[in-house]
Formats: C-alpha cells, structure tokens, sequence
C-alpha cells in the first residue's frame, strides 16, 4: 500500500475501536442489533406474560401450521449459510462467488416473505384468526410480523450490498461492508429461531 | 479479519456446513419433541434449551462472536439476560391481569388461599 493510501485512511479512521478493530461499523451493528434484541425479548415477554396468565390459551399447533413454519425455518437457516459462503467468497477475492451467494440469500428472504404471506392469507382469510380477536392472535401477528418486517428490511439491504457487490465495492482486504450486513442477516435467523420455538412449537 | 489464508477459510467454510448440519438436525429433534408423550413442561424445557443451543450456535459461528473479543460477546449476552428478567419480573402480575380480564376461574389453590 502507497504512503498515501495509509495517510488515507488515518484521515478515515483516526483511531481503532478496541472491540471491533476491522471497523467502527461492525460495532455499530452490534449495538444495534443489541437494542434490536431488546424490542424482541420486550414483546417475546409481553407474549409470555399474557400466554402464563390464560389457562384458555389454545396449543400453537392446533391452530398453526408446523410443517410449512419448519421448511420456513430451514430456509432461514439456508439462507444464513449462503450469506457466510458469501463472505467466505469475497475474502478469497471471488466477485462472482459473492454476488452467486448474495443472489442466493435474497432468493431465500424473498421466498421466506413469500410463504409468511401465503401463512398470514390462510389464518386471516380462512380460518378467521385476526390480531384484534383474542391475545392469541395479537401476539402472533405482532410478534411474526415484527420479525417479517425485520426479514423485508434484510432483503432491501442485502439487495443493496449486491447491486454495490456488481459495481465491484468489495474486494479480498475490504469486505466490511458484507460483513456488517451478514452479521443483521443472521440476526434475523436467530430471531427467527426464538420466535419458531417460542409461538409455534411451545 | 481483513487478512485470511486459504488453510483458515477452507477451516472455516466446512465449520459453516458443520453448524448447518447440527442446525437442521435440532430442528428435526425440536419438531420430534413436541410429539412426545411427556408431560407438556418436560416439552417445554427440552425445547427452550434447544432454542438457546440453535442461537448460540448462530451467534457463536456465524456471526463470529467465538473468534471475536470477549467483551463483544458480553455485551451481545447483556440483553439476552435483560430479557429473561424481564419476563420473571412480568409473569406474576400479568398473568394474575390476564386472568381477571378473561374471567377465567382461579386455580383451586389459589380459591383456597383466599379463605
């Protein structure tokens, strides 16, 4: 690296955050993702508290579909895979790995979306469920929906990091940019684990 | 982590497929779980703890808290506990306001301890 590029990027980043050293970014994310953390566990406690509370309570699975939520939760999971391929692919300096695993990752966002729509269609059209209509439902509409807004926002800002990832931003030594998105993507994975157990299967 | 060699990223890529493999195979036992004929709290801790090992894994592996500094581990656990007291500290009011709101008939304990 030339003189000047090190000058550089001390004018970027004057000094380096003890926690995340790659970049001030990364621990950006993370307390991001740690407030984000509480909105969840605030609503997966106010779920809790409210379901404690009501012997009349009716079993998630006499009313929910369990089989087309795991092959949800297994495509979250696919998809959390492709996204650290996809990093693993760009720090090896493969564009078009990177952009193939991206692709790949916003597919399974989109066709996590698509069957959370086809979910909320069923409860809401043909079975009557509503969030209005007891706490049941308003728990379950608030607490996947929040989440399914979480998963609409990884797809915009995964789309994003791909059509930068098609100009050429991201190379083998400058990759944060993927990172940081990947580390919000697995959040939502992780979430998305929680949220499966705690109003589906529980 | 700027600077990988390909023996370290070979390392980690089949760690990837590793964490995958056990991910979806915890899946299966959680979906195996809940048709198991034990009692409905035995369920319930078998999968919370299920739960927990699946996003720590996702934590740990995925989003690299293992190779990170341990105080970003720390403050990633801090609302992880918050949370957990949070529903301690919920459970006994709100359960007794849901209970008075849907008119629900007290346990037989609680009648009793009334007298």
């Amino acid at each position: 690296m030339s003189h000047a590029a090190v000058a550089h990027e001390q004018v970027l980043e004057p000094t380096e955050s003890p926690l995340t050293p790659e970049s001030w970014g990364k621990l950006g994310m993370w307390v991001f993702l740690c407030a984000d953390a509480m909105s969840f566990g605030g609503l997966l406690a106010g779920y809790g508290a409210l379901r404690y509370g009501d012997p009349t309570w009716p079993r998630p699975s006499s009313i929910l579909g369990i089989q087309l939520t795991a092959l949800m939760t297994f495509l979250l999971i696919c998809s959390s895979v492709t996204m650290v391929e996809a990093l693993a692919a760009i720090r090896q300096g493969d564009q078009r790995g990177l952009r193939k695993f991206l692709m790949l990752t916003v597919l399974g966002g989109v066709m996590f979306l698509g069957l959370q729509a086809f979910e909320w269609n069923k409860l809401i059209f043909h079975e009557g469920q509503s969030i209005a209509r007891n706490n049941f439902g308003a728990t379950f509409f608030i607490l996947t929906g929040f989440h399914g807004c979480h998963v609409f926002s990884g797809v915009v800002y995964l789309s994003t990091v791909l059509a930068r990832a098609a100009a050429g931003a991201y190379s083998a030594r400058e990759n944060n940019g993927v990172e940081i998105a990947a580390l919000y993507w697995h959040f939502v994975d992780l979430i998305w684990i929680l949220v499966f157990t705690f109003v589906y299967l529980l | 982590m700027t600077a990988h060699t390909a023996e370290q990223l070979a390392h980690e890529q089949r760690r990837y497929l590793q964490v995958f493999a056990w991910l979806t195979v915890l899946t299966a036992v959680e979906l195996a779980v809940i048709y198991m004929p034990i009692p409905h709290l035995a369920i319930g801790g078998m999968l919370v703890l299920l739960a927990a090992t699946k996003a720590s894994l996702v934590a740990l592996f995925y989003m690299h808290l293992a190779v990170e500094r341990r105080t970003l581990t720390y403050i990633a656990l801090t609302p992880a506990i918050l949370c957990v007291l949070l529903i301690f500290a919920l459970l006994p009011d709100l359960g007794g306001i849901t209970r008075a709101l849907t008119q629900a008939t007290p346990p037989a304990a609680e009648a009793e301890a009334h007298h």
